[in-house]
């Protein structure tokens, strides 16, 4: 089925369960798809899973979801950061909970249930505190690691440009997990900088293919203004300058 | 190699450090540099080393920082500074990035470590401190990927602790990964046979092993 394209960050995110595991794009600021969250905070789902590499930089984005709160556990790998004072708060006053996964073997386990693997054996964190209770296994002479895969409820990422098939293409090093979590998710909802037609988009470029796109928010010519939860600036979000809008 | 002692002078700097690193990089490598002070070994790269550095957050032929007025959001590195790309220069997913690395087709990755033990067991990613907050990022990841997993530290801690040990108190980052140990008093090679100075700085072979607790092995001549 041909992705929904909206207008309406609201309607984008709308339906977003209690309880549901969110898969979050973004590696600090870079491909963090803003919009959706501030549209989720609005929303008002909550007793969220969040799975994203950080946990939250500042007060806007991910923090600002973490300081609504809306989230119950967190799942990434490197939590703390100069400016995650929303989280590091959280955590010591045992208001969320924290999984910690090597980078690596996080991309690597939405990977796999994006492509319906039941689990993997990887060489990272053998030995380590993050591989106790564990299954691990010698293959080869070498010991592996036991990972089971993480699926997404929804995932809220960030593209450069979605033609209306939902074939994205991303910019720089905003891509980072956008095109892995887009498969790992049961509805990937991606806001997208530009929405072009179908055929605009070279399908030699093409970066995550449509198949795995459910719903598209355009923020071409979006007015945020109004949308701003709880005074929070809608930051990154540079309008004049498409170009880096989606990343 | 036979070990070297260099009296006449003091312990190395961090960039005399980065220059020895970088020196030992072979030409054309591709390389990851850890965050914080491994990021000084790009500097100390010499034109035409032919070395492409990769970021794990999802690119090769990474460049230089860029400079403060030219930061592009959508192009950092792995420690969310603004970078710039060199021609030649792709991007990559995640999932594509670790790939490489765990599949072994980096060749060296330069680390910091809190400790790393005469085997090459490296802890680098958690004091394990009571109310510290646990954050591995990519450390594990790259520890067991490159090929050669290069550490550059102190030699000591600020308690005078050596930071070389038997074996590693912190939590581990990785089982028998690191093979060279870069350090302001000394450079060893690590592994299954021990731990073997190869070069001292402002410190005699006597003196060293005296401050270490670990038997310090010297080069075959």
């Amino acid at each position: 089925m041909t992705p929904r394209v909206v207008a309406d960050p609201d309607e984008a995110v709308a339906g977003v369960e209690d309880s549901s595991t969110v898969l979050v794009g973004g590696f600090g600021m870079a491909g963090m798809p803003v919009t959706l969250i501030d549209a989720l905070i609005r929303q008002g789902a909550g007793d969220l899973t969040v799975v994203s590499n950080n946990a939250g930089n500042g007060d806007t984005g991910l923090a600002a979801l973490l300081a609504a709160g809306r989230v119950r556990k967190v799942i990434c790998s490197f939590p703390r950061q100069s400016d995650s004072w929303v989280f590091d708060g959280l955590y010591r006053a045992g208001e969320i909970e924290l999984e910690v996964v090597p980078q690596g073997n996080l991309a690597e386990r939405m990977r796999a249930a994006g492509a319906g693997i039941g689990a993997f054996f990887t060489p990272t964190g053998v030995g380590t505190p993050l591989a106790e209770g564990k299954e691990t296994r010698t293959i080869d002479g070498r010991d592996y690691v036991l990972e089971l895969p993480i699926h997404g409820d929804v995932a809220l990422i960030a593209a450069h440009t979605g033609d209306r098939m939902g074939n994205l293409t991303y910019r720089k090093t905003a891509r980072n997990f956008g095109p892995v979590m887009a498969t790992a998710a049961r509805r990937t909802i991606v806001q997208v900088g530009r929405v072009v037609e179908t055929g605009e988009i070279d399908p030699e470029v093409v970066v995550t293919p449509g198949i795995y796109t459910d719903t598209m928010l355009d923020l071409a010519g979006l007015d945020l203004a109004g949308l701003d939860p709880a005074g929070l600036d809608p930051v990154g979000l540079d309008l004049a300058t498409s170009e880096r809008v989606g990343g | 190699m036979s070990t070297t002692e260099h009296l006449d002078r003091g312990p190395r700097d961090k960039n005399e450090l980065a220059a020895a690193i970088a020196a030992d990089i072979p030409h054309g490598a591709y390389v990851n540099l850890g965050i914080g002070q491994p990021t000084l070994v790009a500097d100390h790269l010499v034109a035409g080393s032919g070395v492409v550095l990769h970021t794990e957050n999802g690119m090769l032929n990474m460049g230089p920082a860029a400079p403060e007025d030219e930061v592009d959001p959508d192009l950092i590195n792995a420690g969310k500074i603004g970078v710039t790309e060199l021609p030649g220069a792709a991007y990559f997913h995640h999932a594509d990035s670790f790939a490489m690395m765990r599949g072994g087709h980096l060749d060296v990755c330069v680390l910091g470590a809190f400790q790393v033990s005469e085997h090459g067991d490296l802890a680098n990613w958690h004091t394990g401190a009571p109310g510290a907050i646990p954050a591995v990022g990519g450390a594990m990841d790259l520890a067991i990927g490159a090929k050669s997993v290069f550490v550059m530290m102190t030699l000591f801690a600020k308690d005078g602790a050596p930071k070389l040990v038997p074996a590693c108190t912190y939590p581990l980052t990785g089982l028998g990964c690191v093979s060279r140990v870069y350090t302001d008093h000394a450079t060893f090679e690590v592994g299954a046979d021990g731990a073997t100075v190869l070069e001292t700085f402002g410190i005699s072979l006597a003196d060293l092993a005296a401050r270490l607790d670990v038997e310090v092995l010297t080069g075959k001549g």
